[in-house]
């Protein structure tokens, strides 16, 4: 595989993955009207992971649909603070502020990109994530007094380097393997290339 | 908080009341109107305002019956007739 | 009924629409906010048969329609209990009845959903039950409430060809899939049947006088059923009531009478799933509660 596409895939698959989790959310968040933002952010990850997908399908000649779901977890290269499920809100914020730190950055060093197509799509997306940092710092500057916030961000801070640095990934937590197995539950209830 | 949205739905249309969000500050307020009322491009502008902000005018004093300012105030169709027939008569006159 | 009473009831038979902070007769006022509040709680309860599903969707469109979908009934349920609250009831205490029992939700709520195929089923035909209700709001004589009705009503148009989507690529499909759509289906006829209400006369249903909605249970029945069962026929799928079919002659369509009783004893929290759902609510509520706290101590 080339390095293009592994590039795409780690990154493509953080988003797929942090948008499955974030998307955990839809209907039980704390209020109703941070229920429908949230949303929008997870959804946002997962169109986001499309494009990436998309990109590195070409190259692969497949789909993003099969780079998606039909991997097995092993060659998956997502970052493992993604992976986690966290259904305290203190977490789910606690990463959301991390990634989008690092995320921030690492759009930054793509946009920078000789490859045309990379930079392009990570403006792309870039414009999109100036939206995800505000939120993330509006849920910061609000939460950063409380002790189970803070003590979440300490937590959790180990695991942010690997999202900025893949040769960090080493391995998958077994949470991800769930995931994959929920993800991917009805897909596999039909044969390989049956249309949903 | 609460926040009374306004949506402009193309350019050039006035603004109009779509509804209101509970926020706690103005960054979750903006945060959270632009997605109800725009994640699906609906909408061209929003205006959020805090409620309190708002002063409400529903009292309206006309007292004495400022007819000055309505359009049965100029009774024309009487006067008009007779201006009318004044004048087709005078022609009729002049003839 | 005094004097002004009766102005009020002529003035909204008469099309005349009020607001937030206008007069209303004290009966006027407890129906409506009793009927918007239960609406705002199906929407808010409506999500979570669906949102299992979300983390099952077999491709990323497919997801990504289904989340905007269950967002989009999370960004009603936010419309619906801001009505109620302009009309004196915090959203807090709704959230509370809700979860206590003390208030009720829509009937198709309480059931489970067992596949993708009930995914299909119910944004195709559920939503398109609750689109025919939703359009008799449209010109409700409480503003507020008609106002929110518009964009509810634009939003789950785009639910309904969701659903449609589904279904179609499904009946397009495997035999299997197909088989999906059909059981899926003759589960929820049941419920989909029992969804407008019992039957009663437009002009005896306190709704429809004070013109809070504008058209009657069975009426709305006969829409949904003059819509959909043709929809439903032409894909080759079969409805499980052998009596079901159109008199030519007078239009109505006949069907083997819903189970009323079934319906009162899942309203009034005997489903086969309400109690999970519930339990789940209260669950999601207690363990964010610290969250909501700190935002309002900060709020001052």
């Amino acid at each position: 595989m080339s390095g293009r596409a592994e590039l795409l895939l780690a990154i493509a698959d953080d988003e797929l993955i942090l948008g499955w989790r974030d998307s955990e959310w839809t209907g039980i968040a704390p209020f109703l009207e941070e229920d429908v933002a949230f949303s929008s952010i997870a959804q946002n990850e997962v169109g986001h992971a499309r494009a990436l997908y998309e990109l590195a399908a070409r190259d692969l000649g497949t789909t993003a649909d099969e780079l998606a779901f039909d991997r097995r977890p092993e060659e998956y290269r997502c970052a493992q603070l993604v992976e986690l499920r966290l259904p305290g809100w203190e977490h789910t914020i606690a990463r959301h502020v991390l990634y989008e730190q690092a995320d921030a950055e690492r759009l930054e060093r793509l946009r920078a990109s000789d490859d045309a197509e990379i930079a392009g799509l990570a403006a792309k997306i870039d414009r999109e994530e100036v939206y995800h940092r505000l939120h993330a710092e509006m849920w910061l500057e609000r939460l950063k007094g409380e002790p189970r916030f803070t003590a979440a961000l300490d937590e959790l801070r180990p695991l942010a380097e690997a999202v900025l640095d893949p040769s960090l990934r080493d391995g998958h937590t077994p949470e991800l393997a769930e995931l994959l197995e929920e993800m991917t539950s009805v897909r596999r209830s039909q044969p390989a290339g049956t249309t949903w | 908080m609460i926040y009374e949205v306004f949506r402009q739905e193309r350019k050039g249309q006035a603004f109009q009341h779509a509804g209101s969000i509970e926020a706690p500050d103005e960054h979750f307020a903006q945060w959270y109107a632009r997605e109800q009322y725009g994640r699906r491009g609906e909408s061209e502008a929003l205006w959020v305002v805090e409620r309190g902000a708002i002063l409400r005018i529903d009292d309206f004093v006309d007292e004495l019956n400022r007819n000055y300012h309505r359009v049965d105030g100029y009774p024309l169709k009487e006067k008009l007739k007779e201006a009318r027939e004044r004048a087709s008569r005078a022609a009729a006159g002049d003839r | 009924m005094t004097q002004r009473e009766q102005e009020f009831l002529e003035y909204v038979q008469g099309g005349g629409q009020v607001e937030a902070g206008d007069w209303m007769p004290d009966q006027y006022r407890a129906r409506l906010r009793k009927f918007i509040e239960m609406h705002g709680n199906s929407e808010l309860m409506g999500v979570l048969p669906e949102r299992e599903w979300i983390l099952r969707a077999p491709t990323l469109q497919r997801k990504l329609a289904l989340t905007a979908k269950v967002q989009d009934e999370v960004g009603h349920a936010q419309l619906i209990y801001r009505v109620v609250e302009d009309l004196g009831k915090p959203r807090e205490q709704c959230l509370e009845d809700l979860i206590s029992g003390k208030s009720k939700f829509h009937n198709v709520f309480h059931y489970p959903t067992k596949t993708w195929g009930d995914v299909g089923v119910i944004a195709w035909l559920v939503d398109a039950a609750a689109i025919i209700s939703q359009k008799a709001l449209l010109k409700c004589s409480y503003a507020p409430y008609a106002r929110i009705m518009k964009k509810i009503c634009w939003e789950e148009s785009f639910h309904i060809l969701h659903g449609r989507d589904v279904v179609l690529t499904l009946m397009n499909g495997t035999d299997d899939q197909r088989e999906l759509v059909q059981e899926a289906l003759n589960r929820w006829w049941g419920p989909l049947m029992q969804f407008h209400g019992n039957p009663i006369a437009a002009d005896e249903d306190p709704m429809v006088i004070w013109r809070i909605k504008s058209q009657g249970n069975d009426e709305a029945r006969q829409q949904f059923l003059d819509g959909y069962v043709p929809q439903i026929w032409e894909l080759g799928l079969t409805v499980p009531d052998p009596k079901l079919g159109k008199d030519e002659e007078s239009g109505r369509w006949h069907y083997t009478e819903p189970d009323w009783d079934e319906l009162m004893q899942v309203v009034t929290g005997h489903g086969p799933r309400t109690q999970d759902r519930l339990d789940l609510r209260r669950a999601a509520r207690e363990n964010s509660a610290w969250v909501r706290s700190v935002l309002l101590a900060e709020a001052a």
